[in-house]
């Protein structure tokens, strides 16, 4: 009775963390273009430096 | 990085510009790049899905600059019209919610695994308590959806698919709140907040597919012109928004540009492209003193246009007001979940308050026939039928898409399942609305002929020396070494090859569009064009008669060019139709029985377009054309009608079969809960059950576009 008077906050906080970080997530706009997100990790940043 | 701008004492001005032929991840940086190299631009971004940037800039900037820019580094765009904010998605409001319902959905399942494998006493009581803690304002927030439509109906006396699903949930956690704070067994938070998260995610997909399509649709370039330059009485040539013109002013139009308002021409002489307005291919010659539309395409020379009407008050804005009118009719279809509803909601409400009813006669006492009750509300309450329609259809829709058929909303599956009759536009729909060198005046040609028309036609981006360009190359012509080309407004295209003079040139007697080509010392010669049929025509026309789908031609050509078309493809055919001559076509069909589908791309189809029980538009079409249809069909051939129609009928049989599923897999818990021996435990296996039942049905319509 004890572990589960520990385990069940602990398990609640950790959801509630993840809930937490969807919702800052979507009010963030990173669901606004998701096709856009996935091609910009191709993008070179460094061409600018390249001599 | 790029030094920061100086200009801090103007709030900076935003625009949104559409371009459709951004795909990857080299578009994006170039766009964004090639903007924020202007000095004028503090930020670009762009929103690839939307097919749309959106520029922070200096309000001194005028839009057709950043057009311009956008051109030299090679992409067509458009400023977005209407208000700069974005398009509402459908989806977004949603996501919040179905995030929470899965949450609590899966903590309070945890919980209710243990009191199933035999919790009991405090450990259960504590276990109920949590779940109600996670359970009532997880249900009160991703309920809302459903709580703001069923309480919009329920306002006007009406009823539809949320109606049940409200009651059902508000009566459930109520229950379940009264059990928890007696000590009771049974709570049914697991059991509510799977419904909803079952529900939430149908709702989702069928937003998910409706946002998808219209991003496709929209990405693709618009016909109106944003504005045009107008003539100040300095003498000043200035670019002004189409809502900014106003009659009287005096704009240039440039070859190749579309006009943005009506008007009379005052000076300059060319030939006009109506297509858009009247669905007639050949260029119309227009003089000083005629008047010209908002709309139509400028072929030959520049013209100085006097503002006659503009903004609301054009023959483009009479035809978008038509279409508003009769597309009432449409709106008034009512899609198969809410049809069902009708016929479901009051008999589960019945059987609920019947059995409620039956254990008070036989003297259960009132907690106990509430109980079962709400077993009874919650074993059919229409959970997997909440999955039926949407699944079926995005997987339908998915399949579609990846064959090129573009479905903008669900309930247009459901209204095309049902067509018996289909109207076709001819110019764009039927043929492809431009303009094809015929092949044998280009088999006539000698190899040097060949190649020295090929030469001139490259130098212009008139329609015809285009299409000729086009269909050489495809013959494999080389191109002869022409120099000293020049391209003479209203003339033609005039070069020097090996010391001859030579010319592609507008013949001076034609009875259809053609071009001349003179090479100095040898005869003329004339290539005609004409506009093809489309590919697979016959095909596709063969087998929608065979799908019990006759069709037959409207168009607003006249009646020789409809005749021939006619002829060809053994259609029978009403010709010189106005758009609103089309709209009664349709509406004489629909009143004689008919379930109507039309096909049209122009402007001038747009009110039949809206008028019709389904609409499809080629990608070619005009920008009223596409928003007006249903379907947007990619690609030339025409075999994408028969296609979509059959995919339609095969939806709406899986949705068919799942309701049929879902209703039967529920009808057989019901005596059981009518009886009172349905726990928790069963009720969220049945509707796990069922809705996998449904799901794995429809993916069967993964392969429904072949």
């Amino acid at each position: 009775m004890t572990s589960l008077a520990m385990l069940m906050p602990i398990a609640l906080f950790m959801g509630l963390c993840s809930l937490g970080t969807f919702f800052w997530a979507l009010r963030g706009g990173q669901f606004e273009d998701l096709e856009g997100a996935a091609n910009r990790i191709l993008i070179d940043d460094e061409q600018d430096d390249t001599p | 990085m790029k030094p920061a701008v100086t200009i801090v004492d103007e709030p900076l001005a935003e625009t949104v510009l559409v371009v459709p032929g951004m795909h990857c991840a080299g578009c994006i940086a170039r766009i964004e790049r090639g903007l924020e190299a202007l000095s004028a631009v503090a930020r670009a971004r762009v929103n690839l899905s939307a097919r749309q940037v959106r520029v922070a800039h200096h309000p001194a900037l005028a839009v057709p600059d950043l057009v311009s820019a956008l051109e030299a580094i090679g992409f067509a765009s458009q400023p977005r019209a209407g208000e700069p904010g974005p398009q509402a998605s459908a989806v977004k409001p949603l996501l919040a919610p179905l995030a929470v319902a899965g949450f609590a959905a899966m903590n309070v399942m945890l919980m209710s695994v243990s009191i199933w494998s035999g919790a009991d006493g405090a450990t259960r009581a504590l276990f109920h308590w949590v779940s109600a803690l996670i359970g009532v304002p997880a249900i009160a927030y991703a309920g809302r959806p459903f709580f703001t439509s069923a309480w919009a109906v329920l306002r006007r006396w009406q009823s539809n698919m949320d109606v049940p699903i409200s009651i059902g949930i508000v009566l459930a956690t109520a229950l379940s709140l009264y059990e928890t704070a007696t000590g009771g067994r049974t709570a049914w938070f697991d059991g509510t907040l799977m419904l909803l998260l079952f529900l939430l995610a149908g709702r989702t997909l069928d937003a998910m597919m409706r946002d998808r399509a219209r991003a496709g649709v929209d990405g693709l370039l618009r016909q109106a012109a944003p504005g045009a330059m107008v003539l100040t009485g300095a003498g000043a040539l200035e670019w002004t928004a189409a809502r900014d013109l106003s009659p009287g002013m005096l704009m240039r139009v440039a070859v190749g540009e579309r006009l943005a308002a009506d008007g009379r021409i005052v000076t300059g002489e060319t030939s006009l492209d109506q297509s858009l307005l009247t669905g007639e291919s050949a260029p119309v010659a227009a003089a000083a003193g005629d008047s010209v539309h908002a709309g139509t395409l400028n072929l030959d020379a520049p013209v100085d246009v006097r503002v006659t009407a503009a903004g609301q008050d054009t023959s483009l804005a009479e035809i978008a007001r038509l279409m508003d009118a009769v597309g009432q009719s449409r709106s008034a279809y009512v899609r198969i979940a809410d049809r069902a509803s009708r016929l479901y909601a009051p008999a589960v409400h019945t059987l609920a308050l019947a059995s409620f009813l039956g254990w008070m006669l036989t003297g259960a006492g009132f907690h106990q026939s509430a109980v079962i009750a709400i077993a009874v509300l919650i074993i059919t309450c229409p959970c997997a039928i909440g999955l039926a329609v949407p699944v079926a259809q995005v997987v339908a829709c998915g399949a579609l898409m990846r064959a090129g058929v573009m479905v903008k909303d669900g309930s247009a599956l459901e209204r095309l399942a049902r067509i018996d009759r289909a109207l076709i536009d001819k110019t764009g729909s039927l043929t492809l609305g431009r303009p094809t060198p015929e092949p044998a005046a280009l088999a006539a040609l000698t190899a040097e002929e060949a190649a020295v028309a090929l030469a001139l036609a490259s130098h212009s981006s008139h329609p015809l020396s285009r299409a000729l360009t086009h269909a050489l190359a495809a013959v494999q012509a080389m191109p002869a070494a022409v120099e000293d080309v020049a391209e003479i407004p209203g003339f033609g295209l005039r070069g020097c090859w090996r010391g001859i003079a030579v010319a592609l040139r507008r013949p001076q007697h034609a009875a259809t569009s053609a071009v001349a080509l003179d090479i100095a010392g040898r005869p003329a010669r004339l290539i005609a064009f004409t506009d093809r049929l489309r590919p697979d025509c016959a095909d596709a026309l063969g087998e929608l008669a065979g799908m019990g789908v006759p069709c037959s031609i409207l168009s607003g050509d006249n009646a020789r060019a409809v005749a021939e078309v006619a002829r060809a493809t053994g259609l029978t055919g009403q010709a010189s139709a106005s758009p609103r001559d089309k709209a009664d076509a349709i509406a004489r069909l629909q009143n004689g029985g008919y379930t109507v589908l039309m096909v049209g791309d122009g402007l001038n189809d747009g009110p039949a377009l809206a008028a019709a029980d389904a609409s499809i538009a080629p990608g070619s079409a005009s920008d009223v054309g596409r928003q007006a249809a249903d379907i947007v069909f990619l690609g030339d051939s025409l075999i994408a009608l028969p296609r979509a129609i059959r995919a339609a009928r095969r939806t709406m049989r899986v949705v068919r079969q799942n309701f049929a599923l879902a209703i039967g897999y529920n009808v057989l818990a019901v005596p059981l809960a009518i009886l009172g021996y349905v726990t928790p435990l069963i009720a969220a296996v049945a509707m796990a059950t069922s809705s996998i039942l449904v799901i794995a049905n429809s993916l069967r319509l993964g392969r429904a576009a072949r």
